[in-house]
């Protein structure tokens, strides 16, 4: 019985004393003064977080608000309220799909790959030996691929909302028939720039934060083995999955559920 | 013998997790000299250059180097210091994202403002020195193993640092490439009048290139003395590792129960 | 380097192509009107009951959308709501001071806004005026309640 609790005890501490490495790595990384060759280090990461992401965004985008589309209407044809169709498509998304799904994507596309490079370069020794000759890693691996990250997400839901938006158009409009005036009319008529915009790039913002900073902790901590790789790239995945549904709810309550 | 020593490591203790890997080590590393650092495998021999290096702190101890104790620098100043030695890994440790020019030419971008011209220059005489000046638009992942560990030497010695830590330089190596790099760690040491460490458990190459050898084995220093004097070492210990017996004090087999009893014992059981 | 620079371009056009993507959101989704800081002008009205209006809400005349809510307040001197509304400036100096201003819903269950027409007076109103005549929502309890009380009084 008090071997348990003790070893109870012993998880707490450990998992607090993970939580404060990654909180000091995260403060190191980010707010260190930046190397030399800053910009272009980080423009090569934008490029492999950001642009090679966009596809499986945007496609994703394109067939949810296609998705949104065809089931909304369903149900608002019956309450003779099909006008409403484009209100609806476009606060979903905004508000709730694009940044989470985006999120989720991310963390598997581009999180998982962040991850397992990051670990590679543990196991060959590429940190130590850029630490020996007198660089720190942080500055100059993690710190560039974190700010790509937090970057990059936000644009990425942006072109998931835009997308979606299109699909909800296509699908709506083109397709059932929907009044193209009503489609974007009520959509503008509802949709705040700074409350629905604004905030969905909010929430999109703190995705990125803590997805990125997930999967390079992830590769930075891990075990530089074969196995530990892979440990870690899942670990990724799972951790950062939870830790964005976990914050949008908290994230929505303060924003949307009048808790603030 | 401590006025032309570089490096000084005064009783070392280091343990993790609840091993202890050196209990009490002291060497000294004279300046100028090839000192190979030699023992059977899981000895820590690589946790020893890491403490050198100062990327590990030892529980108790200090290791000296140029008179300054590495342990108790501020990061500043052990950046700096870091800027006087060179290290080659054991996977050579390139940076895979970057050519084998970018790779020689990182410590000097780091720590120079030398004009870009100059940095071609110094590179490419780098690179001549390993022979690979041919190889400058390659990248890491086109390299055989030799070519990576030859590149990563030409990185280590960019800044013409008076230290250099060689970590198992000779693993995996085919005969040809292993001669290159012996070759070319004593023509190094000559050349630019290096101090050199050379972890290693390849007893016949690191033997024809070092002046001075410490054997550590079970967290201690085991022997020293010169490549001639070990080959005549008495200790049976020693002597079983330098000659590369099977068997001997360290024993073949892994602690176990009697073998009889282990295959007689389970049937009556 | 070649591939460096075309890592360069896609990267800029990836922030591009983002930033024109709000800029979509935020004209075509949203609405945002860029221009209105400079080209509108302001006007008032009380209503004794506003319903369901909310700000950002379409200010319409004959049906065309000419301006937005801008601000809702409660009136404590009178205890009437206090709507502020952004016309466009196409419009300034052109309504006279009897129009009327009302609030209307959109089909059966929609949103409501204002609908503004036009009297007859020679006198215009100005920037930042009042508009008099008023016609509050319709609040369909209200309505209920009318028509229950004149069954029973009949």
């Amino acid at each position: 019985m008090i071997e348990r609790i003790s070893r109870l005890g012993r998880r707490g501490c450990d998992l607090l004393e993970a939580v404060g490495r990654a909180g000091l790595f995260l403060a190191q990384s980010m707010f260190g003064r930046p190397t030399m060759g800053g910009i272009s280090l980080w423009i090569a990461q934008v490029y492999m977080v950001g642009v090679l992401s966009l596809a499986i965004i945007l496609v994703s985008g394109l067939f949810i608000g296609m998705v949104l589309a065809l089931q909304g209407y369903t149900i608002l044809v019956d309450f003779g309220a099909a006008d409403a169709l484009g209100q609806m498509v476009s606060l979903a998304l905004l508000r709730e799909l694009a940044p989470v799904v985006a999120a989720l994507l991310f963390a598997g596309r581009a999180g998982s790959a962040l991850t397992a490079e990051i670990g590679l370069m543990k196991a060959t020794e590429q940190l130590t030996s850029m630490e020996m000759i007198g660089v720190d890693p942080l500055r100059r691996i993690v710190a560039p691929r974190l700010w790509a990250g937090f970057v990059s997400l936000p644009l990425l839901t942006i072109g998931f909302s835009v997308v979606g938006i299109y699909g909800g158009y296509l699908v709506g409009v083109e397709w059932l028939g929907v009044f193209e005036g009503s489609y974007w009319g009520n959509m503008q008529a509802s949709v705040g720039f700074f409350n629905d915009i604004g905030n969905g790039i909010v929430k999109s913002l703190m995705f990125a934060l803590v997805v990125t900073w997930i999967a390079v902790f992830q590769g930075y901590d891990l075990i530089p083995t074969s196995e530990g790789i892979s440990r870690a790239t899942t670990r990724t995945v799972v951790y950062s999955s939870l830790a964005v549904l976990g914050l949008d709810f908290v994230l929505t309550a303060v924003m949307f559920g009048g808790l603030s | 013998m401590t006025a032309s020593s570089l490096v000084e490591v005064e009783n070392l203790h280091f343990t993790r997790g609840d091993r202890d890997i050196f209990r009490g080590v002291d060497l000294s590393i004279p300046r100028g000299k090839i000192t190979a650092i030699m023992g059977p495998s899981g000895t820590g021999k690589t946790t020893l250059l890491k403490l050198i290096g100062g990327q590990l702190a030892p529980s108790a101890g200090r290791v000296l180097i140029d008179g300054h104790d590495v342990h108790r620098l501020s990061r500043k100043d052990l950046f700096q210091m870091r800027r006087r030695m060179g290290m080659l890994f054991q996977s050579g440790a390139l940076f895979s994202d970057l050519s084998v020019f970018e790779n020689v030419a990182f410590p000097l971008r780091v720590h120079t403002d030398l004009p870009e011209s100059m940095v071609r220059d110094v590179v490419l005489m780098k690179l001549e020195a390993v022979g690979l000046r041919g190889a400058r638009d390659l990248m890491p992942s086109e390299l055989s193993g030799g070519m990576t560990r030859r590149v990563a030497l030409a990185r280590a010695v960019a800044l013409d640092p008076e230290l250099i830590l060689y970590d198992e330089p000779f693993v995996g190596q085919d005969p040809i490439s292993m001669g290159v790099l012996v070759q070319l760690i004593r023509r190094l040491n000559q050349a630019l009048g290096l101090t050199s460490v050379v972890v290693s458990h390849d007893i016949k190459e690191t033997l024809s290139i070092a002046d001075y050898v410490y054997v550590v084995a079970d967290g201690r220093v085991m022997a020293h003395g010169t490549p001639a004097s070990l080959d005549v070492e008495q200790d049976p210990r020693v002597s079983q590792f330098v000659h590369g017996e099977p068997d001997g004090p360290v024993p073949f087999h892994y602690p176990a129960n009697d073998f009889y009893d282990d295959i007689l014992g389970q049937e009556e059981a | 380097m070649k591939r460096s620079k075309t890592m360069e371009l896609s990267v800029g056009l990836f922030m591009l192509a983002g930033i024109l993507g709000l800029v979509f959101l935020g004209l075509k989704v949203s609405g945002l009107d860029l221009q209105r800081a400079d080209d509108t002008f302001e006007l008032r009205a009380n209503f004794a009951n506003i319903g369901g209006l909310k700000p950002r809400a379409r200010v319409t005349m004959a049906g065309v959308t000419v301006g937005r809510v801008e601000s809702i307040d409660l009136n404590t001197e009178w205890y009437d709501a206090e709507v502020v509304m952004s016309l466009d400036n196409e419009l300034s100096g052109m309504l006279p001071d009897d129009s009327t201003a009302a609030i209307l819903t959109s089909g059966l269950l929609g949103e409501q806004y204002i609908g503004l027409s036009v009297g007859g007076s020679p006198e215009m109103i100005e920037d930042g005026g009042v508009v008099r005549d008023t016609q509050s929502a319709l609040v369909l309890e209200e309505l209920i309640q009318q028509f229950v009380s004149n069954l029973t009084k009949d």
